[in-house]
């Protein structure tokens, strides 16, 4: 029996798509500049029938791709061309949640927030909260050590996941740590968060969840400048404080979420969230000193969220910043670099001369406390040659990232968008061992194949992103 | 037994590539791990210390690994910041190499999470001499393979560690310690589960068998107080309150309450398994982080008991026929193994 013969034999019609119509959605993640054409889609709704099929590509050596929601912003969820793409949507089960032990066993589909929801009735909330989290899924959270605005304080996914199971490139099925927070040996679990479905699908995730805060206190100040917001930002560090969050908003960013949302914010060259959080007695004596640090900080307007509905008023506009900013444009790409939070001033600096130099606009929406950049490149990918040009600053950015001592991504992954800059972030014996665990894990390179490392410089896009690699492998 | 010394990362990829089987060696503060087994060399990395990097601002140091968290310690607390997953060990002279190799926190992990979650980035040398890099320098990144997390209770097995990057926090400005104690085990673990559920951002949650819970609190002086007496109305008890609680707890975290025992292991704890622990041969022993993780001491029958229950452990200190239990599992761990380790010269397998 060929390849779909048998997949037939797992799933039934409904559930695995081969016809052009039906496939057409699945062609692309949230990065829709990239499109390939996978074989077939298939709709697990039980791990049993995702390690079936993976087993089935192993026999076949036929690609696949897992896929949650597809909001990956890097092509990170991009179909192999002629491979399988495992959508898990359907696999959306909060399998246990034990408000005593802290913790929820979920399947990989289930949507982020729904973990927060059905935990909010014990007190207790699932802390990774990227701005897709009203549609994005813990499988993809899993793969791409998502983050969001609380990362500073609580970290990303890898340090709320307790446990994976997991089913190899090969088809073998293993459970990696525990039900406990501390572990021994390797943290394989840890290790497996982050690596963008390279080495395996997540069948099952073991999360810890946390006590929600008892208090919020929340702070919009308003600046003259994208500098004096970013200094307030290291003067909060510098006091001893440590916030829940602190992101900042452009000018172009705040415009947008304006008229999109109407969250009544000024309209200033910067925008400062702080948000702390902690037991009530402890927030008032913190939020005395950031009353004081943010006064010396030259803030020309702050406004302090008296009520849960003000503070929800000032997140709103800043979580819907990103889609808010495809009405001042057709077509953006959105970056993720970071850079050490002393530098933040120079890199939106280099960004704004970058912007100029291309004749492109660029929002700038960020989390401030990581110095994780999330500069919108907008473009109209109808005009010849504006993507290729937006490409081409977007990468300038990479490497302005890598070269103030950052990273080429905070939250976003790597996907197939930014593999070509990996040779900037890391030498060639660094991508060379990252080879090695993949070839040992998946001797086929079935997993994902074409994301992350990369291959000598073939884009999925046809004007193709400008990779390094000559000068690399030269 | 052979021993070499390595303080440079070009002496470790030397070493490396000179010696079929090695056991790196920080300050040796785990012996049970660190002591070389027939046919190995001991790798000793005391020398290759000091801090490479650290910017307060950015809340990030980067430093060799068989640098004592003693020296790292007391630099961050100069501006007043702290490792918030209180390593065990400092004053017996752990080094950061073996403090992640082993993966060990300490009581105010409680807070803020452990090990795993402050390992930013690291620079080890493979199996082959070669040396890699994986993470990063800043508080936030996702960029390639996370090789820093696959270090942490790694035992030297993938590689042995150099550098290696991590995130720090201001340290509080004040800190107390409520002690309580309990009439019975069943109504302190009650009191524990009800604890660990609320929104009190305590840095430690101890329990002390039978039925006495250690409670610390840190933030501002001015909210201290009141915070002291919520935890005392919510425990219906007034308790025994420390104002001056340091030292306490560095004994606590130097694991010193297990000094007389021959054993020490690390046991990855539940609450629901602490009944079951409890009825175990186990010599002195403290539940920590809520009762995430238990540290005790044991002699070999409580060792045996450990086996014998399949419970998961690590020992630290002592004689262990095999000081990781369960070994990682096969199907994830040897494919790693033999990328990073093809030749097999370092510890497991
Ligand atoms: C408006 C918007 C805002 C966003 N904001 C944030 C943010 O604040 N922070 C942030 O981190 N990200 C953000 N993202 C990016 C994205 O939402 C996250 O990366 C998210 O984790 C992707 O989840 P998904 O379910 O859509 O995964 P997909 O896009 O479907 O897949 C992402 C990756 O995960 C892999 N994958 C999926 N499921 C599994 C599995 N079970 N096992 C193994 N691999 C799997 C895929 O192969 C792919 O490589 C945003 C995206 C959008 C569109
Ligand atoms: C109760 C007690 C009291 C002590 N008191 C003193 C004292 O007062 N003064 C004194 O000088 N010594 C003392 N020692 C000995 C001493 O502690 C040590 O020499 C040593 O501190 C610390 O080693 P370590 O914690 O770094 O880990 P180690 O025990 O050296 O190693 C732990 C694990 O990490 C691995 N490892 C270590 N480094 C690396 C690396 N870079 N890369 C990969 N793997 C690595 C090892 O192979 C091992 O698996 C004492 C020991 C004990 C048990």
């Amino acid at each position: 029996m060929g390849f779909l013969e048998e997949l037939r034999t797992l799933f039934p019609p409904g559930r695995l798509l081969t016809k052009e119509a039906e496939l057409a959605p699945y062609e692309s993640d949230a990065l829709t500049a990239y499109r390939k054409r996978p074989l077939a889609v298939a709709l697990p709704e039980r791990k049993e029938e995702v390690v079936e099929a993976v087993r089935l590509c192993y026999r076949h050596g036929v690609p696949f791709v897992a896929r949650g929601s597809g909001t990956s912003l890097s092509g990170g969820s991009l179909p192999v061309e002629g491979g399988l793409v495992l959508a898990l949507n359907r696999m959306n089960r909060i399998l246990r949640l034990d408000p005593k032990a802290r913790m929820a066993v979920v399947e990989p589909g289930v949507v982020n927030l729904e973990v927060s929801r059905r935990a909010a009735p014990f007190g207790l909330y699932y802390a990774p909260d990227p701005s897709s989290q009203p549609i994005s899924t813990l499988g993809g959270n899993v793969a791409f050590n998502s983050g969001g605005a609380h990362c500073l304080k609580y970290g990303m996914t890898a340090g709320h996941v307790l446990a994976l199971e997991v089913v190899t490139p090969k088809g073998e099925v293993v459970r990696l740590g525990g039900e406990s927070l501390e572990g021994v040996g390797p943290d394989l679990h840890g290790f497996f968060v982050g690596t963008e479905g390279l080495l395996g699908v997540a069948l099952e995730i073991t999360l810890r969840l946390l006590p929600k805060p008892e208090a919020y206190h929340t702070l919009l100040a308003a600046y003259g400048s994208l500098e004096a917001a970013g200094n307030a930002v290291s003067q909060v560090i510098r006091s001893g404080l440590l916030p829940g969050a602190m992101e900042i908003m452009d000018r172009l960013a705040i415009e947008a979420a304006e008229a999109a949302v109407k969250a009544g914010y000024p309209q200033v060259e910067a925008l400062l969230i702080v948000e702390l959080e902690g037991p009530k007695e402890e927030v008032e004596e913190e939020a005395k000193l950031l009353a004081q640090v943010i006064q010396e900080s030259g803030a020309t307007e702050v406004r302090i969220a008296q009520s849960e509905a003000e503070r929800q008023a000032i997140w709103k506009g800043r979580k819907a910043a990103f889609s808010a900013v495809g009405r001042l444009s057709p077509d953006y790409l959105v970056q993720d670099g970071v850079v050490p939070r002393s530098r933040l001033g120079e890199a939106l600096r280099e960004i704004r001369r970058l912007s100029q130099a291309y004749g492109l606009r660029v929002a700038n929406v960020f989390h401030a406390g990581d110095g994780n950049l999330h500069p919108l490149v907008l473009y109209d990918g109808k005009k010849p040659g504006e993507l290729e040009r937006a490409e081409e600053l977007a990468g300038e950015i990479l490497k302005l990232c890598v070269r103030l001592g950052g990273s080429l991504t905070g939250e976003h992954g790597i996907g197939v968008e930014k593999k070509g800059y990996m040779p900037k972030m890391f030498a060639p014996e660094d991508l060379l061992a990252m080879e090695r665990v993949k070839e040992a894990l998946d001797p086929k390179g079935l997993a994902n194949r074409g994301k992350v490392l990369p291959d000598h410089g073939q884009s999925p896009h046809q004007g193709g992103l400008k990779t390094d690699l000559g000068e690399l492998y030269a | 037994m052979p021993e070499v010394f390595a303080s440079s990362l070009e002496e470790v990829q030397e070493t490396v590539r000179a010696h079929p089987r090695l056991r790196p060696k920080g300050g040796g503060s785990k012996p049970a791990l660190s002591s070389p087994q027939e046919g190995e060399t001991l790798l000793n990395l005391s020398g290759l210390r000091g801090i490479l990097e650290y910017a307060p601002e950015e809340f990030v140091f980067t430093a060799y690994a068989g640098t004592p968290l003693k020296e790292i310690e007391e630099t961050l607390r100069t501006h007043g910041q702290y490792l918030p997953f209180h390593p065990p060990l400092v004053e017996q002279g752990a080094t950061l190499g073996g403090t992640v190799a082993a993966g060990l926190s300490g009581p105010m992990r409680e807070r803020f999470g452990g090990l795993r979650d402050f390992i930013l980035g690291v620079r080890f040398v493979d199996g082959e001499g070669r040396a890699v890099r994986g993470g990063g320098k800043v508080v936030k990144n996702a960029a390639g393979f996370p090789f820093h997390r696959l270090m942490v209770g790694s035992l030297g097995a993938l590689g042995v560690m150099v550098e290696l990057s991590f995130k720090v926090f201001p340290y509080p400005r004040a800190t107390r310690t409520l002690r309580v104690g309990l009439a019975k085990r069943a109504e302190a673990l009650a009191a524990l589960e009800h604890l660990r559920t609320l929104p009190l951002d305590l840095l430690a949650l101890d329990l002390v068998p039978p039925a006495t819970l250690e409670i610390r609190l840190g933030g501002f002086p001015e909210s201290l107080e009141k915070r002291v007496q919520r935890l005392q109305s919510l425990l219906q008890r007034e308790g025994e309150v420390l104002r001056e609680d340091e030292a306490h707890w560095e004994g606590v975290r130097n694991l010193a309450f297990l000094k007389e025992s021959p054993i020490w292991v690390k046991v990855p704890s539940r609450l629901d398994l602490i009944p079951m622990l409890e009825g175990l041969p186990l010599g002195p022993r403290r539940y920590l982080a809520g009762g995430e993780l238990l540290y005790a001491g044991l002699d070999p029958e409580g060792l045996r008991a450990l086996r014998e229950r399949a419970i998961p452990h690590l020992v630290l200190k002592g004689e262990a026929q095999q000081a990781l239990y369960p070994p990682p599992p096969e199907a994830f761990f040897a494919p790693i193994k033999r990328a990073l380790d093809p030749k097999g010269r370092f510890p497991l397998g």
